[in-house]
């Protein structure tokens, strides 16, 4: 059926990236289309946290999905993707996080994530440059982290090798019915994937796409300063409520010794300068978490923008007013994690197989039936 | 934590001739100036006070100026972040030893100086393999060389004084290797009568090594050694020979520091912060004087740094200053034609070359078809401590890759630098200096 | 000028006082600062604090780089030799 059929994806990030290995392993005669260069966009300004989350029951779901898919794909990645299983640390304030720590690990386990309970002591033995006074921690062990363009890379060379072509610096100036308009050529395909990430509106129109900025800061390396990936919780309400500005304490060990340190949110548009004001309370906040942070040298600091969505969840399926056209987009800052899920998604539903997840929550559909597009 | 911040009329960012001329006429034209600098004293790389020998005449002219005019030196100081500040001023961030703090200027004159060009070769990151400027400045600080057998191999006039520190302070120079052809030399060498002090300075030089040969044409092509480097491969293109020795000093000429310009958002093109007869730059309020505007020396510096010192100050520059000013620049436009970098040089690495020496990333990785932010986000290369200006620089040459775009902070800073940058610092109260 | 002892590598070494961590490692005849991410020495190479090659850990600081940081009485330093 599909052995036959073209594909076209447009964006070379580390969705799109998955969506093309994903459907070129179908059989789909893959081309990807990318206006810059693979992983150019929000690929390589993010963090790399691959974190089952659980803002919602859907958002779990994908998460939890795709971190299993992450699992399976790691004896395939290579060096350069940086692969680290070094666990997330939830780490709890007061007693109010202490008692959502307690609910949150409820909700992991019948998710069927294995996670821990650390207490004060445990915690200060798990994580010593922690600041005193901290009440516990939630621990999810298999949470990992990767190096975002890395991992694109790999996933483009997997697609290449199931026939797959990757064309950068072309990009697409409109979506039609079964095809592509690019400057001076239209490309016909069966199926189309829109996964421009923060530009996939201007493709679709009606996407309820957002970009919302986030600052980060690396240091140089400091090897075994910290082993988790350590998050405040209230780094939930800071992703969660849509406030114009937000920080929350997170912070990364990658695979070099470097810790990469974030995080903040803005919605200001496309403004891509730093806000010196978030850049310091941001890492305030992370000192604030880790007073030995003070003394480590910071290479550098830069932005990026995130594909926010106004109901927290990706957008992933057919998008039926244009007849052959999926969306994969709107992953704000998950999609790291769920890209690999998100394209199994989609794959599964054009070969007609049982999606291993339900996958009606995150149809783009949704956006026309509730009208709230844009 | 208490938040400092200093308040002047101009804020000159590093302290060699440039800086120091500018610093020293804004303030004598009344502007509270500032004047920045990494360095333990005023001086920069080219006057860095020596251990052991006394500076230059015009050194300590320059020093005594900018010492009673009343403008203020902060050493050991590194201004890592540059933006616009409360009325139409500029914020700078600054670090020194105590920690961060902020410095407000009406105007900025950025005299950031330059920095030694060095392309890969194989070997070239083994130990005593050294910039030249690199060897005059640890000579400076003191490394001792007597008896040591040390190769020069690069290109510019720089290559003669630093031969010379060399040879008076008892090294013992097999070679010194010019890449540039000979006949190129020779008519710069000839151009020189026009300027008697610079020819008169050459000669002083070239007498200090005179049993050394001076071989043009020639240039390094590899470095071998166990754990530091024993020989040199040189060659003039016709024949290759190896010498032993236990300093190589290897550099292919200077690259203007404009990444403090850049992150200002001052327009630079060809590598060089574009200025006009002020020596304005693009952005209103930001002068830049010296290197970064062109590789010029010691004399256009010190001219351009009190063009700048006294515009920033809001005077004007006499229209003989003005005039020596373009005079020197058609000297350095001579260097520039003289000591241009030949094809060779550009290709000794090869693919087990490293190529970013804080990454270790190496010739073979890079697709001459990625662009040098492509290379950044695939390999690493350009992501380290040095933020890209060894291989940066280098691969602008190699492969013809513009530089990527500057993120701050221009050099590694503390955390708790940045918890001292107070987007609206001008607007608190000043009790807080 | 005058000699100071610093301790490089828990090693005692009589330096010029005034002159950089750098040169009185140099001088020592103490090549390798640092071992590069793929396991080189590497000492020196700019010399004006551009490069980053001579970083060493100086007194439990790491990353310091050796060519801007004068010698001190009692400093101690670790260079690559330490680690390796």
């Amino acid at each position: 059926m599909s052995g036959s059929s073209d594909a076209i994806v447009v964006g070379a990030g580390i969705v799109g990236a998955a969506c093309a290995a994903a459907l070129a392993r179908d059989g789909w005669r893959v081309t990807v289309l990318e206006r810059s260069f693979a992983s150019a966009g929000t690929t390589s300004v993010g963090m790399g946290h691959v974190v089952a989350m659980d803002d919602s029951p859907e958002q779990l779901a994908l998460t939890a999905y795709s971190a299993r898919l992450w699992r399976e794909l790691a004896p395939r990645l290579d060096a350069r993707s940086e692969l680290d299983v070094c666990g997330t640390l939830w780490v709890a304030e007061d007693d109010a996080q202490l008692d959502a720590v307690h609910a949150k690990r409820v909700v992991y386990a019948a998710a069927g994530i294995d996670a821990e309970l650390l207490d004060a002591a445990e915690l200060a033995r798990a994580e010593p440059r922690l600041r005193a006074g901290l009440r516990g921690a939630l621990r999810v062990p298999a949470d990992s982290v990767v190096y975002p363009p890395g991992a694109t890379l790999r996933l483009l060379e997997f697609a290449r090798a199931d026939g797959a072509t990757l064309r950068e610096g072309v990009e697409v100036l409109e979506l039609l019915p079964n095809a592509v308009r690019c400057a001076g050529e239209t490309i016909r395909a069966d199926v189309v994937v829109n996964a421009a990430g923060t530009t996939a509106p201007s493709l679709t129109r009606g996407l309820p796409i957002v970009p919302r900025k986030g600052h980060l800061a690396i240091t140089d390396r400091y090897p075994r300063f910290c082993r988790h990936q350590i998050v405040e919780l209230g780094y939930l309400t800071s992703a969660h409520a849509m406030t114009n500005e937000s920080v929350a304490f997170n912070i990364q060990p990658r695979a070099t010794g470097q810790l990469l340190i974030g995080s903040s949110r803005e919605l200001v548009g496309w403004d891509a300068r730093i806000n010196h004001d978030i850049l310091r309370r941001m890492l305030e906040r992370a000192a604030s978490f880790m007073p030995a942070l003070r003394d480590l040298s910071v290479i550098r600091c830069w932005t990026g923008f995130r594909p926010a969505t106004t109901d927290k969840l990706p957008l992933i399926g057919r998008w039926e007013p244009v007849p052959g056209l999926w969306i994969a987009a709107g992953h704000e800052g998950l999609g790291i994690t769920t890209s690999l899920a998100t394209a199994a998604l989609i794959a599964d539903q054009l070969a007609g197989r049982a999606t291993q997840i339900d996958a009606t929550s995150y149809s783009p559909m949704r956006v026309l039936s509730a009208g709230t597009a844009a | 934590m208490t938040h400092t911040l200093r308040e002047c009329d101009v804020l000159v960012v590093g302290a060699g001739p440039a800086g120091m001329s500018a610093a020293a006429r804004a303030a004598e034209s009344g502007a509270r100036a500032i004047v920045a600098d990494e360095g333990v004293a005023p001086g920069g790389q080219i006057w860095r006070p020596a251990l052991r020998s006394s500076s230059p005449v015009v050194a300590q002219r320059w020093a005594a100026r900018l010492a009673g005019s009343g403008a203020v030196v902060l050493r050991s100081t590194s201004i890592v972040e540059l933006r616009r500040g409360a009325n139409d001023g500029w914020l700078a961030l600054a670090e020194s030893n105590d920690g961060g703090f902020q410095i407000a200027a009406r105007s900025i004159v950025l005299a950031t100086g330059a920095r030694e060009r060095f392309l890969p070769f194989p070997g070239w990151t083994l130990p005593n393999v050294v910039g030249i400027g690199g060897a005059q400045a640890l000579l400076k600080s003191g490394m001792s060389v007597r008896g040591r057998r040390v190769v020069i191999a690069g290109t510019g006039p720089l290559i003669f004084p630093v031969a010379a520190s060399l040879a008076r302070a008892g090294a013992m120079l097999v070679v010194v290797a010019e890449q540039a052809p000979r006949h190129k030399v020779l008519r710069f060498a000839a151009g020189l009568w026009r300027s008697p002090a610079l020819l008169a300075r050459a000669a002083a030089y070239r007498a200090a090594f005179l049993r050394t040969p001076y071989a043009t044409g020639t240039w390094v092509v590899a470095a071998h050694g166990e754990p530091a480097v024993q020989s040199v491969t040189i060659t003039d293109g016709a024949s290759t020979r190896a010498i032993e020795c236990d300093l190589l000093c290897a550099a292919f000429g200077l690259v203007p520091n404009v990444e403090l310009a850049r992150l200002a958002g001052c327009d630079v093109a060809e590598g060089r912060v574009i200025v006009d007869a002020r020596q304005a730059t693009s952005m209103a309020g930001l002068y830049c004087a010296g290197e970064p505007t062109g590789i010029g020396g010691v004399d256009l510096s010190l001219a351009e740094g009190e063009i700048a010192g006294l515009a920033a100050a809001g005077r004007q520059a006499d229209a003989a200053l003005l005039g020596r000013a373009s005079a020197l620049r058609r000297h350095a436009a001579a260097i520039d034609e003289a000591f241009a970098l030949r094809a060779e040089v550009k290709a000794l690495a090869k693919p087990d070359t490293i190529v970013c020496r804080c990454e270790d990333v190496r010739m073979r990785e890079l697709d001459p078809r990625w662009s040098a932010r492509q290379a950044k986000l695939y390999t690493r290369a350009g992501m380290g401590a040095c933020q890209g200006r060894i291989c940066g620089s280098a691969l602008e040459c190699v492969m013809g890759w513009p530089a990527d775009s500057v993120r701050p902070p221009t050099q590694p800073v503390r955390v708790s630098t940045f918890l001292q940058d107070i987007q609206s610092a001008q607007s608190l109260p000043h009790g807080a200096h | 000028m005058s000699a100071i002892n610093i301790i490089v590598d828990g090693r005692t070494l009589a330096v010029e006082e005034n002159a950089t961590v750098a040169v009185a490692l140099l001088d020592a005849r103490e090549y390798a600062f640092r071992t590069s991410v793929s396991g080189e020495a590497r000492g020196p190479l700019c010399g004006m604090g551009v490069c980053y090659e001579c970083r060493v850990t100086i007194d439990g600081v790491p990353h310091r780089r050796a060519c801007l940081v004068v010698v001190a009485a009692g400093m101690r330093i670790e260079t690559a030799a330490a680690r390796a």
